[in-house]
């Protein structure tokens, strides 16, 4: 197969997700080859990267390709495709993969699927994903190619090693945006950085009424407190307290999940923790694959028990 | 202004779920349905601009079985609702062909959808349509206004960093949980609903481009798992802890 994995980088660094697509294209590809393709405005220092983990890797640059944008990158995709067919083509499944994907598909008039984290070729491609945020997985299989895929980041970490040549092509898209990119906004700075916490009391959507006594809970333990989405969204923590893919990445000595679920886009921000403990009371929650620890049962009524422990402990 | 709002009729993953019989498919027995997560903030940020620019919102669901969704939806301030009467099952490009046979036939100026279903998690239908209707678009959108001709959309990306891009008219966006905070249904919501058109569009699916091998429960690493009473487990905890010399 040949196999295409389109790169992604900002602020001049590649996205670790774009090496990951081409150990799974190595991987896959059998016969055929695993083709790198990167788009900007001057991509060659990143395109050498590239090259130790790919067949042949292909540099788009323009001046029009500065930034990021679905519609110029997909353009000038479709213009390398249209002379060098893919039979897959990877993407991360990221908040740039999430919509260049779908575009790529539709374009290509073919089948995708996103967010994939396994995939066998033996009697035709089958993939594997998460559903139900976790709680379940399919198994899909596609009878065409080409296929579009996204693939899940941090999954296929190890690979083997390579030295690919590298193709420069100066292109410029075909048609007029219709989408005009202005700027990145950088997150705003709180009071307090809780990836530089120790212990963190990480408080989940099953956990909010408990709030004040995780808020205790971490200050005797000179930790912070931070949370999933859902409790930041309700305005129940500042957003600078969200740990996860779209807020802070978390590496504590001690992490207590309090009634999170474990969906993966939270548990790509704290699953390197050195300790972790979840709480939740439904026994299947995802959160036990992660955790370290687990206690089947209900926050509200194991906080209090655990607060008063942890202040006999420090007396 | 006219706003289409997307809108899916899906099983809460807070359901038990249970792999069907045939292995591939859930139990449907255990399903709770509601209004997928993410098209709540979807329908509150189209009434919003409606109330802010005047005009009219149109919810459109494809599903055998939604009207109870699309009610809500009218109840929460939608003017109309289009449902398409089919099972796309698993494939959310029959999905966006079926949204995409509607909107071919009416006016718009924004097509609004959640970021992803809450039970299938793809992330897809949106940027489909979008792509087949050939119009701009954004996902995991935070911040939206129209200004002039265009609309400024803030897109979340990783890191907690923002993107701000500018569509023209008429785009489509998808958007992320937290844009805004979604109303409750009044019961003068619920009262005015009863009024509103409610119709069905008929289309013909041309057929899935996946077909689904097996559902299954995940290979798992498990926890240790801490038995006890309350007390005896939280001793456990303040150990475990404490271990870290963190206490
Ligand atoms: C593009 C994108 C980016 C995202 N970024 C992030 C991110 O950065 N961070 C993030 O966290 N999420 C993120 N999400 C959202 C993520 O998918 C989940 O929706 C979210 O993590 C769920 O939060 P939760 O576990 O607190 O809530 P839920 O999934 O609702 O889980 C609540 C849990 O609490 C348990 N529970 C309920 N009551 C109790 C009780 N009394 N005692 C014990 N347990 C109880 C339940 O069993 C359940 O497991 C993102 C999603 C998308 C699509």
């Amino acid at each position: 197969m040949r196999v295409f994995a389109v790169a992604e980088h900002r602020l001049g660094e590649i996205n670790p997700v774009s090496l990951e697509l081409l150990n799974f294209a190595n991987k896959i590809k059998g016969d055929g080859t695993s083709e790198a393709v990167i788009v900007g405005d001057d991509v060659r220092a990143l395109s050498s990267v590239l090259a130790g983990c790919a067949d042949k890797v292909w540099a788009l640059s323009g001046s029009q390709l500065e930034h990021y944008n679905p519609e110029s990158h997909a353009d000038v995709l479709l213009q390398l495709f249209e002379k060098e067919p893919p039979d897959l083509v990877l993407l991360g499944n990221t908040s740039q993969g999430c919509e260049l994907a779908p575009l790529l598909a539709v374009r290509l008039r073919c089948p995708i699927v996103t967010d994939v984290v396994g995939a066998s070729v033996e009697g035709g491609l089958i993939v594997s994903r998460y559903i139900y945020q976790g709680k379940l997985m399919v198994d899909l299989k596609l009878n065409r190619t080409p296929c579009v895929l996204t693939v899940r980041q941090g999954v296929f970490k190890e690979g083997i090693e390579l030295r690919g040549e590298v193709t420069e092509l100066r292109l410029t898209p075909s048609k007029p945006l219709r989408r005009r990119f202005s700027r990145i906004i950088e997150p705003e700075e709180g009071e307090i950085d809780v990836s530089k916490a120790e212990v963190i009391v990480a408080v989940g959507r099953g956990a909010a009424p408990s709030l004040k006594l995780a808020e205790k809970l971490a200050s005797l333990l000179n930790g912070a407190v931070a949370g999933s989405r859902p409790v930041i969204d309700s305005g129940l923590l500042a957003k600078d307290r969200q740990v996860g893919i779209s807020g802070k990445t978390v590496k504590p000595k001690v992490y207590l999940a309090l009634g999170i679920s474990g969906a993966f886009q939270h548990v790509m921000g704290m699953k390197d923790s050195e300790l972790i403990i979840a709480v939740n009371k439904d026994p299947q929650a995802p959160i036990f694959n992660v955790a370290h620890y687990g206690v089947i049962a209900d926050v509200q009524e194991l906080l209090p028990k655990l607060l008063s422990k942890v202040e006999e402990r420090r007396k | 202004m006219r706003v289409f709002v997307l809108v899916k009729h899906a099983p809460s993953p807070e359901s038990t779920l249970r792999v069907g019989a045939d292995g591939k498919s859930v139990d449907p027995v255990c399903l709770t349905y509601d209004i997928n997560d993410w098209d709540k903030y979807a329908v509150e940020e189209a009434v919003r601009l409606k109330e802010k620019y005047g005009g009219e919102v149109v919810a459109v669901s494809v599903g055998v079985n939604c009207d109870a969704t699309l009610k809500k939806c009218l109840a929460m301030g939608v003017d109309r609702a289009v449902k398409v009467p089919v099972e796309a099952g698993f494939d959310p490009y029959q999905t966006a062909e079926a949204i995409v046979d509607v909107l071919r036939g009416e006016r718009f100026d924004i097509v609004i959808s959640g970021f992803m279903s809450q039970d299938t998690n793809n992330a897809l239908v949106g940027v489909l349509a979008a792509a087949m209707l050939d119009l701009p678009f954004a996902t995991a959108v935070v911040e939206l206004s129209v200004e002039g001709d265009e609309v400024r959309a803030v897109r979340e990306i990783e890191g907690g960093y923002r993107e701000e891009v500018f569509l023209q008219l008429p785009c489509l966006v998808t958007v992320q949980s937290g844009i805004n905070e979604p109303r409750y249904v009044s019961i003068m919501g619920i009262k005015a609903a009863r009024s509103k058109e409610l119709r069905e569009h008929v289309v013909k699916l041309r057929g899935p481009s996946v077909f689904v091998e097996r559902i299954y429960v995940p290979p798992t690493r498990r926890a240790e798992i801490l038995k006890g009473s309350m007390p005896e487990v939280a001793e456990k905890l303040v150990e475990l802890i404490g271990s870290k010399g963190v206490i």
